[in-house]
């Protein structure tokens, strides 16, 4: 693995189990996250995206599990982690913040002892002094005045609390923080404010940050390599530059469509037709054909395999791999004949 | 000084000084709150009372009748009518009720020595509480400690014990439970005494002081008899811990399954927080916060399982003087314990409000 990369994410599956069948949230996903960079991560609610962030630290919860893949963070294939060992890795080594600041914090306990617990969970010899001097440090850096850690998590505005939350993933110095959505529940200048904190954190302390986002403009703002998800596939990876300027997934160029525009000279905002589908009964070969404006025959009967396209940027596309799509539909009418 | 003057002094005092605690640090809508409560509480008491005293009045039957049997002549019936007054208009009787229990001295027993009501419970009310404090105690210990442990083993073996144990032990009459105890480990066994609070040789030599025997004999250091104390105390704080601690258990379980699914605890466990620490320390935490809430409202069905207890096991205490009296007539014994029974309910109810704004710092009365 090459020393830039971060975690390499292969093959990952994650099945959830249903009445109805094993439903897979995260299906074949590979993805490299690498070092000291923002990887933004979209696509429409349902796609999969908080399911992946929540495999990276094997996180899942009663029926869901990760059903095939490897998961290799800093050279160790988290995989063949007992779960037993996996809370070791969790809060010291990949933090997390969630979506809801609101009721991400225990509300019957101080934020002082949220992150003197966080410490001392990973750090048993820290004393209790040496943890409330680092939580001090911590929450100033973030902006937060040292004497409102005394207080509990309803005392505190919801920018406030996602800093905390922000404080509690830093707080082992976590080298990958996956951040969940952090902005959905913030309005709009609260959410600028702390997309800001976000980039100086990256670069003060050398973090690799994974944001999960539904809003492809977040992803513009701070992200430096953006990769989109849809049913539960990866379609499209590359950098922001190349992505936004030249997206080659038509899904991604639909998302991109759809972003309102604050001078809106572009008429009515695009709409992409029809739904995302099922994750229990998903469509035959690429999953985005029932919609693709540039579905072809190949499309509805196998997966495009996800390669790149140019250099870095990679897509699963049909209309990429033209050389290979003859090939198969050729075998393809050969064994109909 | 009278035993139940102590006792109200060991409890008083506590009390007193957690109020004063939470007067001082609380906000102004706290204290507001307190003095709120304490004034409504009056006016309950007081509406309690005197439907005690009514109903009392209904039941057929007096206290002289029933002392007498059908032996007395209608003379000696007038007699002692008239002596302990009962020959007095109604409203009168319900004055002087009343002016006894402002003043605290709840008047003299209609029955056998007529004795002062305050003398008598101060031998019986120590016993109660004797019995009610462990058998609390107890059931709460099982309740949440087996709420908790069922909880993180979800629809696992112990967890359908426990959830199984609860509604048997809840739906279990005390009576009967409590005879099934008396014959298994006192008349089968043999191991543990049936009936009453000490061994009757052994509590001669015990010099009372606050009437609660365990601590009298901690007190002046007789082993002895503080052994006698627990092995007494052992079945009854058994039956009526038990059965009390069905309901705890059931909803400290499903506050605990319920918490577990919050997003704090997500979060908590992505910092690397083990689950052992996410039951017992933050879910159970937030748990506990129905839980007390529900312990001021069995503080009712913990007293009417005393009264069915002590009856069982001839332990002197209030319970069993209540349902003594009830059969003698005696309505100034009844009018009092009653009385003494709703202030405490009312107390320790105003109590679990108070420690509830402590332990949940969301709340602001």
């Amino acid at each position: 693995m090459p020393d830039d990369i971060l975690y390499s994410i292969r093959n990952l599956t994650v099945e959830y189990k249903t009445r109805a069948g094993a439903v897979r949230a995260v299906d074949d996903v590979s993805l490299d996250i690498r070092r000291g960079e923002i990887l933004g991560l979209v696509g429409e609610s349902g796609c999969g995206k908080s399911t992946l962030g929540k495999a990276l630290m094997r996180l899942h919860d009663g029926p869901a599990s990760i059903t095939g893949g490897e998961l290799v963070f800093d050279g160790r294939n988290l995989m063949n982690l007992s779960l037993r060992e996996m809370p070791d890795i969790r809060g010291a080594e990949i933090g997390m913040v969630f979506q809801d600041p609101m009721t991400s914090l225990n509300p019957v306990q101080r934020i002082l002892d949220h992150l003197t617990e966080t410490i001392q969970t990973h750090e048993p010899e820290t004393s209790i002094a040496t943890a409330r001097t680092r939580a001090d440090e911590l929450v100033e850096r973030l902006g937060i005045r040292h004497e409102r850690l005394k207080e509990y998590p309803h005392q505190m505005s919801g920018g406030m609390r996602q800093r905390v939350m922000i404080s509690l993933a830093l707080a082992l110095r976590a080298k990958l923080v996956i951040a969940d959505e952090p902005t959905t529940s913030l309005d709009v200048i609260v959410e600028a404010k702390f997309l800001d904190l976000l980039k100086e954190l990256q670069k003060e302390f050398g973090l690799t940050i994974l944001l999960i986002t539904h809003n492809i403009g977040v992803v513009a703002e701070v992200a430096d390599r953006v990769a989109v998800m849809y049913a539960a596939k990866m379609v499209e990876v590359g950098t922001v530059q190349d992505v936004f300027a030249d997206a080659k997934h038509p899904y991604t160029q639909g998302l991109l469509k759809s972003v309102p525009n604050i001078k809106l000279d572009s008429g009515d905002l695009y709409k992409m037709g029809g739904q995302p589908p099922s994750l229990l009964h998903p469509p035959s070969g690429c999953r985005f054909h029932p919609r693709c404006p540039f579905v072809m025959d190949i499309c509805s009967v196998q997966e495009p395999a996800f390669e790149p396209v140019i250099g870095d940027h990679l897509a699963s596309c049909w209309l990429y791999q033209k050389a290979v799509a003859e090939k198969t539909t050729g075998k393809q009418e050969i064994r109909h004949g | 000084m009278s035993p139940i003057a102590i006792i109200a002094l060991i409890i008083g005092i506590p009390s007193l000084l957690l109020l004063a605690y939470v007067f001082a640090r609380g906000s102004t809508g706290l204290r507001r709150y307190i003095l709120t409560r304490i004034a409504l509480t009056l006016p309950m008491i007081f509406i309690l009372a005197t439907m005690v005293f009514f109903i009392l009045r209904i039941l057929p039957g007096d206290p002289v009748t029933s002392a007498l049997g059908p032996k007395g002549t209608p003379e000696m019936i007038q007699h002692i009518r008239a002596t302990l007054g009962l020959n007095d208009p109604l409203i009168v009787q319900y004055g002087r009720f009343l002016w006894n229990m402002v003043t605290l001295r709840f008047g003299n027993s209609l029955v056998g020595g007529h004795r002062p009501i305050i003398d008598e419970m101060s031998e019986r009310f120590p016993a109660t509480l004797e019995l009610i404090i462990p058998a609390s105690i107890l059931a709460l210990l099982i309740g949440v400690y087996g709420g908790a442990l069922a909880a993180s083993k979800r629809k696992k073996t112990l967890d359908y014990s426990l959830r199984v144990y609860s509604v048997v032990i809840y739906s279990l009459p005390i009576f009967w439970f409590g005879l099934l105890l008396q014959l298994f480990f006192g008349v089968r066994l043999g191991w543990l005494p049936i009936s009453g609070r000490i061994d009757a040789i052994i509590g001669t030599q015990l010099k009372t002081v606050t009437n609660i025997y365990s601590l009298d004999a901690l007190l002046s250091g007789n082993w002895p008899a503080f052994f006698s104390v627990l092995e007494h105390l052992v079945l009854p704080t058994i039956t009526l811990g038990l059965i009390l601690s069905g309901v705890f258990l059931r909803m400290t379980r499903i506050n605990v399954i319920e918490t577990m699914q919050a997003d704090f605890i997500g979060a908590a466990r992505a910092r690397g927080i083990r689950e052992r620490i996410l039951i017992y320390g933050h879910a159970l935490k937030n748990a506990m916060i129905p839980v007390i809430t529900l312990i001021g409202l069995q503080v009712a069905i913990l007293l009417a399982g005393a009264v069915l207890t002590e009856t069982v096991f001839s332990w002197p205490g209030m319970g069993s003087y209540l349902v003594e009296r009830i059969s003698a007539r005696d309505y100034t014994a009844v009018q009092s314990v009653i009385t003494v029974f709703a202030i405490l309910v009312a107390l320790i109810s105003l109590a679990v409000d108070v420690i509830y704004s402590l332990v949940d710092p969301r709340v602001r009365y």
